[in-house]
């Protein structure tokens, strides 16, 4: 509900940049967590400014074509569209009327701490133009990227992420080919097949690393969450109508073709996640989307110095208070960088930050969602982690970091030969992990072939000083007083 | 037979060509590059440093950097976030060039 203006912080007169530039709150994604936060607390009566990196509002969830194309019913090729549809058109009135600035297009690399306030350093545009933004608070809802476990052939043309596949239809309306299997694990396989399939792919099969069972020991959280049960059936239903093989327990090994891809191999996995011989067999496709759910994109929350806590299904993922807190007074986070949970829980917390910051008590209804909620993510999260045995279908010769082209064989000799016991040491011997997306591809594999033990996928958070590739110039122009190693001495996620 | 455009109703707001090392392409208004590449059946735009393989778009959200592009004779840009507009240029890239950026 708006207001009145005296329910607003004070202006604090110390601000450097002056109560006139400084927001009450920053919002970096404007993604549904980002979104539902900005606009139930302008609804509360504060200034706030969101930066996304997208041109318009959605994140990857509610990512929608451009008005360009014209698109009559974008619904769907989503479920849940009206809860974006009634906080967009909020976002749009919060604008009009001033409470909300809205900079679509920019890209923070880097939060810093001033006296009292908080300067954000964002590129803009695609002339990458510098633009900061001060606020009292800062609210982080950067969502997430897929994780992806590398196999022979996954570098083809033609294998893409399942939630690349996803975000590319929801944007642009195209596919990646046209008959296109859909791989690795986690519940967005059936969605993106769900997609895919009704935007006129054939999808011969979507293979699934982890068996569904695993969900039998966690009927607790199922039944508190009747919504996601429905969804599962709505998912399971779309499969039948399509024709769609579920295969369990399999994964995709390799892919097969020269220019781009003409098939995979698919194997039976045992429990854990090691391919059973003598069960491969090829299925032609022109397309593979994979990925294996998704991690937390966390490095201006980590540059910052937040805590972070291990995820059921191993990522890394922000230790946050009840109400979105992270552990650095003043900074807080909601949605996909306190773990994976899906779009309503990310809703959920952002709304409940909203209020938090606005000095609000939390409605009781939102937390007690909110618990349901995470309960739910933590056991889907804990029945689709990676099995420790993935690598054995690693072979040497397989590209594990796709921006250096670093094969597996190199990373095992680094590990086996020279002794690195962990990521950083395995980057700095063989270059896996220093090109152009930072890890962020090649992240989980590294991790998991230097440990080479059931640790596997568990990464101590990866440290990107800049979350993304920024011009010279801007970094030259940062004020002196920026500390050196903002990044260094992280909380581990162990403590 | 069905399509993404189809399944949402779209009709867009104006089409023009965007020219492919050579070759012109149909792109809708609002259609990322890799978009208008992938609606041609294009699925490769680059070749890496070392090996000269083929890649295009992977994770379609902007994080992988594998869908690296020259528009309009500047490289390194991220096909599967550009938008196209009526006129551009686009060339296939080899190798990625660090120069300009610091990470
Ligand atoms: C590629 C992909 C596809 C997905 N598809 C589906 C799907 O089809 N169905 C489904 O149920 N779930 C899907 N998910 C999961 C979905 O992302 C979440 O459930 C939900 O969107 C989480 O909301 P969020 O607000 O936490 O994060 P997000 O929706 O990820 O929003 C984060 C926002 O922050 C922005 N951002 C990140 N870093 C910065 C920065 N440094 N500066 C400025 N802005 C920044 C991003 O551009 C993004 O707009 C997908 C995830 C991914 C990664
Ligand atoms: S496809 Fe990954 S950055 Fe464009």
């Amino acid at each position: 509900m708006p207001s009145s203006p005296s329910d607003r912080p004070a202006a604090d007169p110390a601000d450097p940049a002056g109560p006139a530039a400084a927001a009450d709150l920053a919002v970096v994604g404007a993604g549904p967590a980002g979104l539902a936060a900005a606009v139930t607390a302008a609804g509360l009566g504060l200034r706030v400014t969101v930066l996304d990196t997208g041109e318009r509002p959605g994140g990857q969830f509610y990512r929608h074509p451009a008005p360009g194309l014209g698109a009559a019913r974008p619904e769907a090729l989503h479920h849940a569209w009206p809860d974006f549809a009634t906080r967009e058109a909020a976002l749009r009135a919060h604008v009009s009327a001033g409470r909300i600035t809205y900079l679509p297009g920019h890209h923070v690399w880097t939060v810093v701490a001033r006296q009292t306030a908080w300067t954000l350093h964002a590129v803009a545009g695609d002339e990458g133009a510098a633009a900061t933004v001060t606020a009292r608070a800062v609210l982080l809802a950067t969502g997430a990227y897929e994780r992806q476990l590398p196999f022979p052939g996954w570098t083809l043309p033609g294998v893409v992420g399942a939630g690349g596949a996803q975000a590319m239809l929801k944007a642009g309306l195209v596919l990646p080919g046209r008959r296109i299997v859909v791989a690795g694990s986690g519940p967005l396989l059936l969605a993106v097949a769900g997609s895919l399939a009704a935007a006129g792919a054939s999808v011969p099969a979507v293979v699934e690393a982890s068996a569904y069972t695993a969900y039998a020991g966690k009927a607790a959280a199922l039944l508190r969450n009747p919504a996601k049960l429905a969804e599962g059936a709505t998912y399971g239903g779309a499969l039948l109508r399509h024709r769609i093989r579920l295969l369990t327990r399999h994964a995709v090994t390799e892919a097969h073709g020269t220019d781009r891809v003409e098939a995979v191999t698919v194997a039976r996995l045992d429990r854990d996640w090691r391919p059973l011989p003598g069960t491969a067999r090829r299925i032609p496709c022109d397309a593979l989307a994979v990925g294996h759910g998704l991690v937390p994109q966390l490095e201006l929350a980590t540059g910052l110095g937040c805590a972070t806590r291990r995820s059921p299904d191993g990522t890394v993922a922000l230790d946050l208070a009840a109400d979105g807190r992270t552990s650095v007074p003043g900074v807080w986070s909601a949605g996909e960088t306190g773990g994976i949970g899906g779009a309503g829980l990310a809703i959920t917390e952002g709304e409940i930050a909203a209020h938090a910051i606005a000095g609000r008590s939390v409605p009781t209804a939102l937390t007690r969602r909110r618990s349901r909620l995470r309960a739910f993510a933590d056991a889907m999260a804990a029945a689709h982690r990676p099995g420790p045995r993935w690598t054995g279908w690693l072979r040497d010769d397989a590209v594990v970091c796709r921006c250096e082209e670093v094969p597996a064989g190199r990373i095992r000799e680094a590990a086996e030969d020279l002794g690195a016991r962990d990521a950083r040491t395995v980057k700095l011997l063989t270059r896996a992990g220093m090109g152009w997306c930072q890890g962020r591809m090649c992240g989980p594999a590294v991790a998991a072939l230097a440990g080479g033990s059931a640790a596997s996928t568990d990464a101590a958070p990866d440290r990107r000083p800049l979350s993304c590739p920024v011009p010279l110039r801007h970094l030259a122009g940062l004020p002196a007083d920026l500390p050196a190693e903002h990044s260094a001495e992280l909380p581990g996620a162990d403590g | 037979m069905r399509s993404p455009r189809s399944l949402v109703g779209g009709s867009p707001a104006s089409q023009y060509t965007v020219d492919f090392d050579g070759r012109a392409l149909p792109a809708q208004e609002g259609q990322s590059i890799a978009a208008v590449l992938w609606s041609a059946g294009i699925l490769a735009w680059r070749t890496t440093r070392d090996g000269g393989a083929p890649r295009g778009a992977f994770c379609g959200i902007g994080s992988c950097y594998d869908c690296l592009v020259t528009v309009n004779g500047r490289p390194n840009q991220r096909a599967c976030l550009v938008p196209a507009q009526e006129g551009d240029t686009v060339t296939t890239q080899e190798g990625t060039g660090h120069a300009e950026l610091a990470v």
